[in-house]
């Protein structure tokens, strides 16, 4: 039965995509078929990933893949194919898992939408793009996927189209991508051209083998250009500075969209990318570090610090989270880039749980105070929402890295085990410290105004989620805290399962110095955000309710936070300037210099015929007389055939075109 | 079964005739797009299903025409959405039906 799956991968994916065909074929009314068929198609997808999942664990080192011709073009093969390994697997099961619980709480947060049907369809077609994603075995067809999920996060973005924001925000995911998917696609074609095949591994032939690598290790320089443009695509997926601009922005979507696409899922494809081409960056390595490496490792680290620093400023609960993710992902950046690629993995898998609860934690909170985003308006929400509450501060404590019970803390941990062991400078290590407090300074203001102190002026008349959402919620938290059994470096068992060793349990190496520093920050960035928002949302000596602490403190740096560091501005007045400057120059090139050629030629043509004129009204008019109104009897009979409909035009066409044919068959 | 070269004569002028029939009858001037969009594909299935089942090893030649006119299609496309937008800027309708200045 499991071996059956590993060589029918192409169902994994199938099975979402068959769904959002059929729900896209329903009617707008048939709310309930199209939420059941969406659910089961996932509840299938998670059923075949965990029997796929199953064998990768009795042989370490498990990687079965199936490629297959797509076509061929003269002497040129084209060759797709999927694969199965651990890392894929792993990803297959948080992914189906995570859809899963967002799907069912879907069903809960949209049942007042009237677009209802269209969503699941949307969100069936995402699911299958991401799946498939993840069980490429072929740059082509990874990228074939990876515009899918691009697509799947436009449209689901631009949900609430009748919105002018969220239509701006699904165009500028789109754009902002693209420019990635640009440098991605001129990678692929680089590495095509250099190693003959896409395939990533093909029985010792593929790009990422012995004879592939040994090609691109001819030249490192290429190489590591190849691994840049293909981290471009990365870095634009994955929100990495400077193409993060758009996934903040993202949150225009509905908050399950949020959760899924823009937080545990599609935004960690980027790294997934960079983990699974990872021997192209760590080509021609010298002591584990490459230029590309480098790259990678300073725009994560600033990525992290900058999108920790905004989200200690934004009032938008969705924004907060989302600054969050954005950071986030910068810190797996920094963990491939020095190397802990198991580590970065490992802390994707993780953030995809405790994200995607937070998420659909604030999904529910927005629900309760009836649409309202705006934290400084919630307050006290402890008490009339205490599934929701008890839920966010596992996800919460998860994401800021309190050790022992919560996943994140392990993952967090590892990653900052790695970066300080990175040869090329220390820098990133303090700055990653710093990152880890920013992290749970952020989180503790979060919940102390949203959950903590009176209730103001949102948060009255509110209510607990239905079941069909606090369920998903409670799931997910459970994951949270038990998928820290996985992590703990006693029994180091996902570890080594994505690097092929085997798992020693050790109680010794639960005490480590890098424990107690991570505790202390983690202690620092709660406590000193207990003490800073203690009275958030409530007037405090001569501070007025409605400003934030740190605002009063600190105006200028506030001010310079709450507004996204002037980035959106930046690009607004450069890259958006520039393009509509060209754009205004090509029109008035057109208006007037190549329509004033025109003119002109039109202006001695004019001249020509008044002269012409007068020498044909002078001269041989009279005798022509007689001849136009012939013809103009004849052109009156023609001009009943001109009725001016195109269609009818068309039509002529067709019908001659017929008898042409028709005239062939008869004389052949 | 083995695909043979009427199979694909057969989608491709059921296809032909499905985008004639859609230029023709539909009044929206996009859906008459559509249309000559299918049409044009049924075209570049026949290049192909004659160079596929042409002589056996010749240069591509039938790949390269669809791959052009494919492209030029593309230019076309957008040529006529533009048009498209444009006439109903001027008119405030997409109808063909409405657009008969032209009437003799």
């Amino acid at each position: 039965m499991s071996s059956w799956i590993v060589t029918n991968l192409w169902l994994i994916p199938a099975l979402p995509f068959a769904a959002s065909l059929v729900i896209l074929s329903l009617s707008n009314v048939r709310r309930k078929s199209a939420a059941a068929l969406a659910v089961i198609g996932q509840l299938l997808a998670l059923a075949f990933s965990i029997l796929a999942f199953l064998p990768t664990l009795q042989t370490h080192g498990f990687r079965v893949v199936q490629n297959f011709n797509w076509f061929t073009f003269g002497e040129q093969t084209l060759r797709l194919g999927f694969i199965l390994d651990p890392l894929a697997a792993a990803m297959l099961m948080m992914i189906a898992l995570v859809g899963l619980c967002i799907f069912v709480f879907s069903v809960g947060y949209m049942a007042e939408d009237r677009n209802f049907v269209r969503f699941f369809a949307y969100l069936s077609f995402f699911s299958g793009a991401m799946l498939g994603l993840v069980i490429a075995n072929s740059l082509v067809l990874l990228f074939i996927f990876w515009e899918l999920v691009g697509l799947a996060s436009y449209l689901l973005i631009g949900f609430w189209i009748e919105r002018p924001s969220a239509a701006a925000a699904a165009k500028k995911a789109f754009v902002t991508t693209r420019i990635g998917d640009m440098g991605f696609f001129l990678g692929m074609l680089w590495l095509y051209n250099r190693s003959g095949t896409l395939l990533f591994y093909d029985g010792g032939n593929g790009c990422l083998e012995s004879a592939g690598l040994a090609m691109l290790g001819a030249s490192p320089a290429v190489a590591g250009f190849i691994a840049l443009l293909i981290f471009c695509g990365a870095a634009g997926k994955s929100g990495q500075f400077p193409l993060h601009v758009w996934l903040p922005d993202a949150m225009e979507g509905p908050t399950p969209v949020s959760a899924l696409i823009h937080a545990a899922t599609m935004v960690a494809a980027g790294v997934f990318l960079v983990a699974r081409v990872y021997p192209l960056f760590s080509l021609g390595a010298i002591n584990g570090v490459t230029p590309s490496l480098t790259v990678v490792v300073w725009i994560g680290v600033t990525t992290a610090l900058m999108a920790a620093l905004i989200a200690v400023a934004q009032a938008d609960i969705k924004r907060i989270l989302a600054y969050s993710t954005v950071s986030q992902l910068g810190l797996m950046m920094v963990s491939l880039g020095v190397g802990g690629v198991a580590a970065g993995i490992m802390h994707l898998l993780a953030h995809g749980f405790f994200k995607a609860l937070l998420f659909l934690g604030s999904g529910s909170v927005i629900h309760g105070c009836h649409g309202e985003h705006d934290i400084r308006k919630m307050g006290g929400l402890r008490r009339p929402m205490p599934v929701t509450f008890v839920t966010y501060a596992i996800g919460m404590m998860a994401l800021s890295g309190v050790p022992f019970f919560f996943s994140g803390g392990w993952t967090k941990e590892e990653i900052l085990h790695a970066t300080a062991h990175w040869p090329r400078s220390h820098a990133t290590y303090y700055l990653m410290l710093a990152g880890v407090v920013l992290t749970a300074l952020y989180m503790t203001r979060q919940i102390i105004y949203v959950f903590f102190g009176n209730s103001r002026s949102a948060s009255e008349r509110v209510h607990e989620s239905p079941r069909v959402m606090t369920t998903p919620l409670i799931v997910l938290a459970i994951c949270a805290i038990f998928f820290s059994v996985l992590l703990t470096p006693a029994w180091p068992w996902l570890h080594t399962y994505l690097t092929g060793e085997s798992a020693q349990f050790e109680l010794v190496r639960l005490i480590q110095p890098m424990f107690f520093v991570s505790l202390v920050l983690v202690g620092a960035g709660i406590g000193f955000g207990i003490w800073m928002y203690r009275n958030a949302g409530a007037p405090e000596r001569n501070r007025p309710a409605e400003i934030d602490p740190l605002e009063y403190a600190q105006p200028a740096l506030f001010r310079f936070l709450a507004n996204k560091m002037w980035i959106d501005e930046l690009y607004n007045r450069t890259v958006v300037a520039f393009s509509w400057m060209a754009a205004h120059l090509s029109d008035w090139m057109d208006r007037y210099f190549w329509d004033g050629l025109v003119r002109g030629f039109g202006a001695i043509g004019q001249l020509f015929a008044i002269f012409t004129t007068s020498v044909d009204e002078r001269g041989i008019n009279a005798g022509v007389d007689e001849t136009t109104a012939g013809t103009r009897s004849l052109g009156r009979v023609m001009s009943i055939a001109h009725s001016g409909q195109i269609q009818t035009y068309l039509g002529v066409v067709a019908i001659g075109m017929l008898a042409l044919l028709l005239l062939y068959a008869w004389l052949a | 079964m083995t695909p043979t070269l009427q199979i694909f004569l057969i989608v491709s002028g059921a296809l032909f005739s499905i985008g004639l029939l859609a230029a023709l009858s539909r009044r929206h001037a996009i859906f008459i797009l559509i249309g000559i969009e299918m049409m044009l594909a049924a075209a570049n299935l026949n290049f192909i299903a004659f160079w596929r089942f042409g002589p056996q090893h010749q240069p591509p030649t039938g790949v390269m025409i669809a791959i052009f006119s494919i492209a030029i299609a593309a230019a076309e496309a957008a040529v006529g959405l533009a048009m498209v937008i444009a006439v109903y800027r001027h008119y405030h309708t997409t109808n063909v039906d409405q657009l008969d200045q032209l009437r003799g």
